[in-house]
């Protein structure tokens, strides 16, 4: 940081090494805080959209795995494949069709939360006891009616820990997201990195990263509170 | 389509491996940035880990730091390293692996130690175990299992981050994709992710087949349901399982 460790390159110390380039530098924040909250936008946007398409191809598929055994495996051998591949591999596969665009960077984030959504979803549904459907269902509940009267109430705590889950783990992996320039707060993470390993850039965005993932995970535990009441009464 | 038959064409010319920089060269890079954090990580987290969880203290630090860890993007701290005055390079990405690697090995070997039941230490104990014998004897051989798993996540979470260092200024395998984007390549683009994602899966079963051989009693696989429907993802406070 100071101008003494700075590398010094024909006896000359270089301009870029003299350069002041603090961790942390409010003035940066404020003069740049338009690009910033775009970047911040573009990162909500791929999270929510990731995470709420995921849950909305997820659900059905760990309906149809718990139904039949014969799905269930195939079902989670390719939910284990995929978890396996790099997210940088990932976006490379999905480029050559959509390009340099938000939508290769929001349809490998899907599959990402997908898998994740669909291994926490079945050990949900798996979860509800077969002597709760079973009195349900000699109630005279219909399929629809058991599913939103009793598996999904049954289940949310299990379905609430894999959206938090997804959640914050795509929050983190939208950064990779940089490798086709659609990379939320990652543009600010390798922008930084770019202009001459401008600190400030690379701390801003860092941060701003690790409290969108905090802030998304208690928000979802406020919303399981909110729609699991029972749970807390029971604990008190 | 065209990309992926341009990426088997790079793959099927010898020279593309044996030249320099080429695939031999940047896979070996990989491989060995991959195994120094790995092992480094290990041999830092393994005794802590053994140590909190046969004194059964510190769960709450060790599942905030294993949670904590989920929400610091790789990338993230790729960069901050790459710009630290370590300066890019090797060596940055080796430690910021490592970082990485700590809390999935941390946390499940924590879990597994104190997950070992009380009454057969305490029998161990009773036929005149020392304290040292009943951790090397009892409590390593029942924690396995979940020492693999931490192992295993670790490793593939290394390789698999490990492609990110091309992005700032690292070596491995991530450089073809990276040059590939520079280039406007896409075979060479492609060429790369299949490498890398062909590493992930094979660093996966050596670590399964690797946890099979090490593993005393009966033998499972990690994709026996038995286990799996042991393992509540309400009560597992570690970090396997998620993309990176």
């Amino acid at each position: 940081m100071s101008a003494g460790t700075g590398s010094v390159v024909g006896g000359a110390v270089l301009a870029v090494d003299e350069a002041p380039n603090p961790w942390i530098d409010p003035s940066y924040v404020v003069d740049n805080w338009d690009s910033i909250l775009r970047y911040l936008g573009e990162h909500v946007r791929l999270t929510v959209g990731a995470v709420v398409l995921g849950a909305l191809i997820a659900l059905p598929l760990a309906l149809l795995a718990r139904r039949s055994r014969f799905l269930a495996g195939p079902v989670l051998a390719v939910s284990t494949i995929v978890y396996t591949i790099p997210s940088l591999a990932m976006f490379a596969f999905i480029f050559p069709f959509t390009g340099l665009s938000a939508t290769t960077v929001l349809i490998g984030l899907v599959a990402y939360s997908l898998v994740i959504l669909v291994r926490n979803f079945l050990t949900g549904l798996r979860g509800v006891p077969d002597d709760v459907r079973e009195a349900a269902r000699g109630m005279g509940y219909g399929s629809a009616a058991l599913f939103w009267k009793i598996d999904l109430p049954l289940a949310m705590p299990a379905f609430i820990t894999g959206l938090r889950i997804a959640t914050v783990s795509t929050v983190a992996l939208v950064t990779v997201g940089v490798l086709v320039g659609h990379g939320g707060l990652g543009q600010l993470i390798l922008g930084g990195f770019n202009a001459n390993f401008y600190r400030a850039e690379i701390v801003t965005g860092t941060v701003l990263c690790i409290v969108l993932a905090l802030l998304a995970d208690v928000l979802l535990v406020g919303a399981e509170r909110l729609v699991t009441p029972w749970t807390r009464a029971g604990r008190a | 389509m065209n990309a992926f038959e341009e990426a088997i064409v790079y793959l099927n010319d010898p020279f593309n491996w044996t030249r320099r920089d080429g695939i031999l060269e940047l896979l070996g890079e990989h491989l060995a940035i991959s195994v120094v954090a790995v092992l480094a990580a290990f041999v830092i987290a393994f005794p802590i880990g053994v140590f909190l969880g046969a004194s059964r203290r510190g769960g709450g630090s060790v599942v905030v730091v294993s949670n904590v860890s989920r929400a610091v993007p790789t990338l993230a701290l790729l960069t901050l390293f790459a710009v630290s005055p370590i300066g890019f390079g090797n060596r940055a990405t080796t430690i910021a692996l490592t970082i990485f690697a700590i809390p999935p090995i941390l946390a499940n070997t924590y879990v597994g130690v104190r997950g070992v039941d009380a009454d057969v230490r305490e029998a161990a104990r009773g036929v005149g175990m020392s304290r040292g014998q009943v951790i090397r004897r009892v409590d390593l051989p029942l924690a396995m299992p979940l020492i693999m798993t931490g192992l295993r996540t670790a490793a593939v979470q290394v390789v698999a981050t490990a492609s990110l260092a091309a992005l700032v200024g690292g070596g491995g395998l991530g450089r073809m994709v990276r040059l590939g984007f520079g280039q406007q390549n896409y075979g060479l683009i492609i060429a790369g992710a299949l490498l890398i994602a062909l590493l992930a899966v094979l660093t996966e079963l050596v670590l399964v087949l690797l946890t099979w051989a090490v593993t005393p009693g009966p033998k499972r696989f990690p994709w026996n349901p038995a286990r799996r429907a042991a393992v509540a993802p309400g009560s597992e406070p570690t970090a396997a399982g998620m993309p990176l």
